[in-house]
C-alpha cells in the first residue's frame, strides 16, 4: 500500500496562476459561446469545463500529488462522466 | 467453543452500554447490524405494501384502493423496495460486517463515517414517512417522471429529498469500502487473494460513488423546478423532459447493479462451500463483476425506447444492452460449472441459493426480451416489465439476501436457526414467487398496463391466480424471518466453521469478537482451496 502521509504546500505564486487561467477559460467559454459552431459548441464548452475542472482538481484539490490510486481513481470519474455525457449525445444529435 | 468474548459483550466505545452502546458505536459489525433490523423493518412493510396492491388487483373494479391510494402505495412500495431495502440490503448489513473480516483486518478505514452513513439512512428513512403524512404520499412511482413529478399536488419534494439523503448514506458506504479494500487488505493477501464477495462489493461501491451524485442533482433539479419554475424539464419552458430521463436512469439503471452484484458475490461464496469445491472461474467471475459495473453504465437508455428520443440511441442503447448479458452468464455458468461433480451438502443457504439461479436466470432472459427494441415496444409497460423486473431485483437480489442471512446467520449471531422451517419457508416463497409472477408474464403479453388500480375482464383469472401465489410468498417471507429472528432467544450453540468455509470469517469466533480476530488470521494463496475442508469431512461425517 502507498504512503501517502506527505504534505504537500503549493505557494501562492501557482495559486494564482491557476486562478487566473481558470478566469481566462471562462472568458473563452464566454467568447466561444458567440460563436455558431452547430453541434460543436457544446462539445467546445465541455472540453473548456473539463479542463478547468481538472485544474482545480489537480491544484486546489492536490490531486496532482496523491498516489497512484488516487489519480487512477480521478480518472475512473472523469471516464465516467465522459460516458454520461457523450453516450445522451447518441439521442440529443440524432433526434 | 471458543472462550474470546464476542463484539455483543465489548462495545466500542467501551465506556457505554445499553441502547446508547449500539447508537454510538464505531464497530462495523454493530452498524452492520443496526442495518440488518431497520432494512428487516422496511422490508417487511412493503412486502405488506406489495400485498395490498395484489389484493386490490385480485378483483375486477374498485375492492378497498381508490385510484389514488393506489398511486401512491406503489408509489411507496417501490420506494422503499429500491431505496430503503434493496440498494442498502446487501452491501450495507453483510458488506458493513464481513468486508473488514473477508480481508483480514479489524474495521473500515473510516468507522465514523461509517456510522454517520447509518443516520443518514434512517433519516432518508423517516423523511420518507414524514411525506407521506403531510400532503400525501407521492403518486409518481418511485421514478419521480417530469412532467408529472413537477405538476402534481402530492409532496414529491419531501420525498425527493428522502432519496437524496438516502443516495448520501449510499455514496459514504461506497467510499468507505473502496478506502478499506485499498488501504486495510492484511498484507498476506493480494487482489486475486480477495474473496468474491468482497470483489463484488468494490465493484458495486465504485458504481455507488460515480453513478449517486447524477441522481442526487436530478432530483435537486426538480425540486428546483416545482419551486422557482426554472425550465429544465418544462418544454413549455424551453425545458426537455426526455433529459431527466437520461439523468433518472444514468444512476438507476447503474443501480440495479449495485442491487445485484453484492448478490452475486454472496451465491460465489456459497456455492463453492457446499460443493466442497474450488470456484470454477474465479479470475473470470472477477472480471465479469468489473465488467458489469462498466457495461452496466452505458445502458440506461434501454428504458426510454418508447419515450421519443432518437432511433439511433434506440438502437445503439439495444446492441450496448445485450452486451452486459455476457458477464452476467459467464456467472451463472460458473456456477453451474462450480455444482459439477462436486461433493453437494444441501443446506438451507444452498437451497436458496439454487432457487436464486433459477429466477435470476429467467429474469436475465426476459430482459433480453426487453432489451430488444422491437419486442419491447410491445411490451412496454406492462405487467411484462413488472414480472422481469421483480424476477431480476426479488428473485435475485431477494433471494441472495434470503441466502446470505441463513449462511451467516450463525456467524453473526452464533446461533443455528431450524432447518426444516427454513425449508418449508423457502419452498413458500419460491412456490408463491413462481405462481405471482409468471401470470403477470402472460398478463403483460396479452396488453395489461402496468400502474393501474383496475383492468379489462379478460385480465381478471391471471390477477386472481397471482394474488395466491402472493399470499403464499408473504406467508412464506414471515415464517422465514420468524425462524431466523426466534433463534436469537436460545443460547448460542453455533461453531466457529459451522459450513466448512474457508474465507477468513470462517476463522474467527462465531460472533466474533470485538477486533474481529485474536490470532492473525491464516490467508490462503487461493482463496477457495477446498483441500483441507475435504480431508476434514471425509474422516467425520459433519451433522447439523
Amino acid at each position: 500500500m502507498e504512503n501517502q502521509q506527505e504534505q504537500h504546500i503549493i505557494g501562492y505564486k501557482t495559486l494564482l496562476n491557476v486562478l487566473l487561467l481558470l478566469f481566462v477559460l471562462t472568458g473563452i467559454t464566454v467568447g466561444a459561446s458567440y460563436l455558431d459552431l452547430g453541434q460543436l459548441n457544446v462539445w467546445l464548452a465541455l472540453f473548456i469545463a473539463a479542463i478547468k475542472g481538472t485544474l482545480v482538481l489537480f491544484f486546489f484539490m492536490h490531486m496532482k500529488y496523491e498516489g497512484r490510486a488516487l489519480r487512477w481513481s480521478f480518472l475512473g470519474t472523469i471516464f465516467f462522466l465522459f460516458i454520461m455525457i457523450s453516450f445522451t449525445f447518441w439521442d440529443v444529435a440524432f433526434r | 467453543m471458543e472462550t474470546v468474548k464476542s463484539f455483543f459483550e465489548t462495545p466500542a466505545p467501551a465506556r457505554f452500554k445499553g441502547v446508547l452502546s449500539w447508537l454510538i458505536t464505531t464497530d462495523h459489525k454493530r452498524i452492520g447490524l443496526m442495518y440488518l433490523f431497520a432494512i428487516i423493518f422496511w422490508f417487511l412493510l412493503a412486502v405488506v405494501l406489495g400485498g395490498l396492491l395484489r389484493l386490490e388487483l385480485m378483483f375486477q373494479g374498485e375492492t378497498f384502493l381508490s385510484a389514488q391510494l393506489y398511486n401512491s402505495v406503489f408509489t411507496l412500495h417501490g420506494v422503499i423496495m429500491i431505496f430503503l431495502f434493496i440498494i442498502p440490503a446487501l452491501p450495507a448489513v453483510f458488506g458493513n460486517f464481513f468486508l473488514p473480516i473477508q480481508i483480514g483486518t479489524d474495521d473500515v478505514f473510516f468507522p465514523k463515517l461509517n456510522l454517520l452513513s447509518w443516520y443518514l439512512y434512517m433519516a432518508g428513512g423517516v423523511i420518507a414517512v414524514i411525506s407521506l403524512f403531510s400532503d400525501g404520499f407521492p403518486d409518481t412511482g418511485w421514478t419521480f417522471y417530469v412532467p408529472f413529478s413537477i405538476s402534481t399536488n402530492t409532496n414529491v419534494s419531501t420525498a425527493v429529498s428522502a432519496a437524496f439523503v438516502l443516495g448520501l448514506a449510499s455514496m459514504l458506504t461506497g467510499l468507505n469500502f473502496i478506502t478499506t479494500i485499498h488501504r486495510m487488505r492484511n498484507r498476506a493477501m493480494g487482489w486475486l487473494q480477495m474473496p468474491l464477495f468482497t470483489w463484488t462489493l468494490y465493484a458495486t461501491s465504485w458504481v455507488q460513488l460515480l453513478a449517486t451524485p447524477v441522481i442526487s442533482i436530478t432530483l435537486i433539479l426538480v425540486v428546483i423546478e416545482r419551486y422557482l419554475g426554472v425550465g429544465l424539464f418544462d418544454p413549455s419552458k424551453g425545458g426537455d423532459p426526455i433529459l431527466y430521463q437520461h439523468l433518472f436512469w444514468m444512476y438507476s439503471h447503474p443501480a440495479v447493479y449495485i442491487m445485484i452484484l453484492p448478490g452475486m458475490g454472496v451465491i460465489s461464496e456459497i456455492i463453492p462451500v457446499f460443493s466442497r469445491k474450488s470456484i470454477f472461474g474465479y479470475k473470470a467471475i472477477v472480471a465479469s463483476s468489473m465488467a458489469i459495473a462498466v457495461a452496466g453504465s452505458l445502458v440506461w437508455a434501454h428504458h426510454m425506447y418508447t419515450s421519443g428520443m432518437s432511433d439511433t440511441a434506440v438502437f445503439v442503447f439495444s446492441l450496448l444492452t445485450f452486451v452486459v448479458a455476457i458477464p452476467s452468464a459467464i456467472k451463472v455458468f460458473s456456477w453451474v460449472a462450480t455444482l459439477y461433480k462436486g461433493s453437494i451438502q444441501m443446506t438451507p443457504p444452498l437451497f436458496l441459493s439454487l432457487c436464486f439461479i433459477y429466477l435470476f436466470s429467467v429474469g436475465g432472459l426476459t430482459g433480453l426480451v426487453l432489451g430488444a427494441a422491437g419486442a419491447n415496444i410491445h411490451v412496454h409497460d406492462t405487467h411484462f416489465v413488472v414480472s422481469h423486473f421483480h424476477f431480476t431485483m426479488f428473485g435475485g437480489t431477494g433471494f441472495a439476501f434470503f441466502a446470505a442471512l441463513h449462511y451467516w446467520w450463525p456467524k453473526m449471531f452464533g446461533r443455528m436457526y431450524n432447518f426444516k422451517i427454513a425449508y418449508i419457508a423457502s419452498i413458500l416463497v419460491t412456490g408463491g414467487f413462481i405462481f405471482h409472477y409468471v401470470p403477470m408474464f402472460i398478463l403483460g403479453l396479452q396488453g395489461m398496463p402496468r400502474r393501474y388500480y383496475d383492468y379489462l375482464p379478460q385480465f381478471e383469472s391471471g390477477n386472481f391466480l397471482a394474488g395466491f401465489g402472493a399470499a403464499f410468498m408473504i406467508v412464506g417471507i414471515f415464517l422465514m424471518f420468524a425462524n431466523l429472528l426466534l433463534t436469537l432467544r436460545k443460547d448460542r450453540d453455533a461453531s466457529s466453521d459451522p459450513w466448512g468455509g474457508i474465507t477468513l470469517e470462517w476463522q474467527t469466533a462465531s460472533p466474533p469478537p470485538l477486533h474481529n480476530f485474536t490470532t492473525e488470521p491464516e490467508v490462503l494463496d487461493y482463496p477457495y482451496d477446498f483441500t483441507g475442508v475435504v480431508e476434514k469431512y471425509s474422516k467425520k461425517p459433519k451433522g447439523e
